[in-house]
């Protein structure tokens, strides 16, 4: 992948806005205003960001929960992502779910659940639609070292291999699934080797080195959309916080994570840029207003929206019947396809930017 | 034998493949299905038909056999998951009650996608070859869960759920796929069966039996033996979809009859029969002149041996007593 200088930027503002919502969101789960638990993931921005900027349109992504660079990348809107955070009844999930669990299969994001790996399989027929349909796109699916311990990691590797599917497997090695490190986990060293048994190229990188990812992932990416079948790609970072924010993670011995904060990867960048000029102070102080006002439009936006009517829980169990579209073909727009837009609303699927203005979040 | 007439196995393999030719969305997916034709034959030649991109030999791997389907329903695609027995079903149950039954209600999306495969004992499968699970799909709100007694049904209801938005668990008894007394000849205009309606097999007025799939059988043989030996008119009501229910055809039933039994093959506590007993208990209580009863396998693994599997299943002996003595009430 080529990356120009206004490229560089870009990913450089990605991370940032990630770190720089993130750290909002710990703040106002500080201050009581989001309910339920929450996950943040400072040090994989180079891995979201980076794994994200190597797809196309038409391409999808099945993240996790640590994988709001993804989302960002991928288009997803910061008020859409701070109504979902305040379980506010405009989210995507209609305050029904928290955390980043949102998805529009028209903009390429799946939404995830809390059983972390559950989400490989369901990439696996993501990926095989697009391969039935004879099109050029991919599927990038993520999990952590802890969901590579699950059947689903598994049989989702052996499926995607045996079936030859357009699927990229990135596992976010974070050293730590909760409390447990990766020692007690697995006995090998590099979870990229688990790919030698499913038959399908394997590769560790530094997860907190934006251009390795790039790099790796990008291969990998190509090599789906050429045809030849999945890869996995393990990046290696570290979680430098708790595995939610209820979690002191007293159990990480100090050093280790005195050394993976100097390993910054969003510092890490910056510095590179800085060095070549493509970052200047002023350019800089650009971008942090910029993100800083797009945060405080966000949970401004959150803020002034409806809580949900208790009253409509019972709704929308059963989808109704009706002509359902092939995502991603033409006329799959169309409003007579049941899943051209939201039936629930009415309206058409809004996490992404670009559909905002559709349903009046604009 | 009439020729024209179809088993209720071919007219599974039937629909498949009528709904195949209809839409290219559909297509099958599981363990053997392909060259081989599935363990039971249900979909024979159909990869000759349709190739191997529309009929997929998977790994034997139910989370991704699921998944996979959960994810090109996303796609818009109108998958069919074989489970080879359904007893493996547990293998992928994260993808079914996390992935598949939430989807819609939380994030806006149909999953339209069925799972099915043979249920059901009496073939002397033992413990892992024998399973009735649909209580636990029953109470996964966005599930739709259905088990077609007939051969018109197992054509009709097959298609309604591949048409289905919303994930569908049909569950055929293997018993029944090839017995000679259910071939018939169906029609041959496309036809479906609207899932969510019940339907009346035997009328009568002395009593309801509310009762699915291969245990419907049983329970008709019953309601013959008790109109020539006991002068009684049982009225056999085949439920056939349980999610979602159809209470207004069971309360009309019950309404008329004041008496109801209820029979499933699946163990007896937490079973379909306890949330039926429920809901006559509270919406019915006034209409009820005897309590409403229930035969159902007992408490126990499903068994092997011949003379431990007859002890459990539900049968039409088994039936007689206890529609005598609720008769007698």
């Amino acid at each position: 992948m080529e990356l120009e200088r206004a490229n560089l930027l870009q990913i450089y503002r990605f991370m940032r806005l990630t770190r720089v919502m993130e750290d909002r969101i710990r703040t106002l789960f500080l201050q009581g205003r989001i309910v339920g638990g929450v996950y943040t993931a400072q040090g994989h921005e180079a891995t979201t960001v980076g794994a994200a900027m190597t797809l196309h349109d038409g391409d999808c992504i099945v993240p996790q929960h640590r994988d709001l660079g993804m989302h960002i990348v991928r288009g997803v809107s910061p008020r859409s992502i701070m109504c979902q955070w305040l379980a506010r009844g405009n989210s995507p999930t209609l305050g029904r779910d928290g955390q980043m669990h949102i998805g529009d299969m028209h903009a390429g994001v799946v939404p995830m659940i809390s059983m972390l790996g559950a989400s490989l399989p369901v990439a696996c027929g993501v990926a095989l639609t697009m391969k039935m349909r004879k099109r050029s796109n991919v599927a990038l699916a993520s999990c952590g070292d802890g969901a590579t311990n699950t059947g689903s990691f598994h049989e989702a590797l052996n499926f995607a291999s045996s079936q030859k599917l357009p699927l990229v497997f990135v596992i976010e090695n974070n050293g730590y699934a909760y409390s447990t490190p990766t020692s007690k986990q697995f006995a090998i060293q590099n979870l990229a080797d688990r790919a030698l048994a499913y038959g399908m190229p394997g590769q560790s990188v530094d997860g907190n080195d934006v251009f390795a990812v790039i790099e790796a992932v990008g291969k990998a990416v190509e090599r789906a959309r050429n045809g030849q079948g999945p890869s996995l790609v393990e990046c290696k970072t570290f979680r430098v916080r708790g595995h939610s924010e209820a979690d002191k993670a007293d159990y990480v011995p100090a050093e280790l994570r005195a050394e993976w904060l100097a390993k910054d990867p969003i510092q890490r960048f910056a510095d590179y840029l800085f060095r070549y000029d493509i970052l200047t102070e002023n350019i800089n102080a650009k971008i942090e207003a910029e993100i800083k006002a797009i945060i405080n439009d966000a949970v401004n936006f959150a803020e002034h929206s409806p809580a949900p009517d208790g009253a409509t829980v019972s709704d929308y169990v059963y989808a109704p019947n009706g002509p359902i579209a092939i995502v991603g073909e033409p006329d799959a727009d169309n409003p007579q396809y049941i899943n051209a837009f939201d039936s629930r609303t009415g309206q058409p699927f809004s996490i992404v930017d670009k559909a905002e203005e559709a349903v009046g979040r604009r | 034998m009439n020729d024209k007439k179809v088993t209720y196995l071919e007219a599974i393999g039937q629909a498949i493949r009528e709904e195949m030719l209809r839409d290219e969305a559909v297509f099958l997916l599981g363990e053997d299905v392909g060259a081989y034709g599935g363990a039971f034959k249900v979909s024979a030649g159909l990869q000759n038909e349709f190739g191997v991109d529309r009929v997929i030999d998977t790994p034997m791997s139910e989370a991704a056999i699921i998944g996979s389907a959960v994810g090109s329903a996303l796609m818009g695609m109108r998958p069919i998951a074989e489970m080879q027995f359904i007893d493996f079903i547990t293998c992928g149950f994260d993808q079914i009650i996390n992935m598949a039954s939430k989807m819609y209600w939380r994030a806006g999306m149909p999953v339209s996608m069925v799972i099915r495969g043979p249920s059901g004992g009496g073939t002397k499968g033992g413990p892992f070859h024998s399973s009735s699970p649909e209580a636990w799909f029953f109470h996964s709100p966005g599930m739709k869960v259905v088990v077609p007694s007939t051969t018109y049904d197992a054509k009709g209801m097959l298609k309604a759920a591949i048409r289905d938005n919303n994930p569908v668990l049909y569950l055929e008894h293997k018993l029944l796929y090839r017995m000679p007394e259910l071939r018939e000849e169906l029609p041959t205009d496309d036809y479906i069966v609207p899932l969510g309606k019940a339907i009346v097999r035997r009328e009568g007025e002395d009593m309801t039996i509310l009762t699915y799939g291969a245990m419907v059988h049983q329970c008709l043989k019953a309601a013959r033996i008790l109109e020539e030996a006991d002068d009684l008119e049982v009225e056999v009501l085949d439920l056939r979809s349980l999610a979602p229910l159809d209470r207004e055809t069971i309360q009309e039933s019950v309404k008329r009859t004041n008496k109801v039994l209820i029979v499933h093959e699946d163990t007896l506590t937490g079973g379909i029969g306890a949330e039926l007993s429920a809901i006559l208990a509270q919406d019915l209580f006034e209409y009820l002149d005897g309590p409403i009863t229930r035969v159902a396998a007992p408490d126990v693994p499903f068994p092997y041996a011949p003379q431990l599997e007859a002890a459990f299943l539900p049968d039409a002996d088994k039936i007689l007593v206890a529609a005598r003595e609720l008769a007698a009430y």
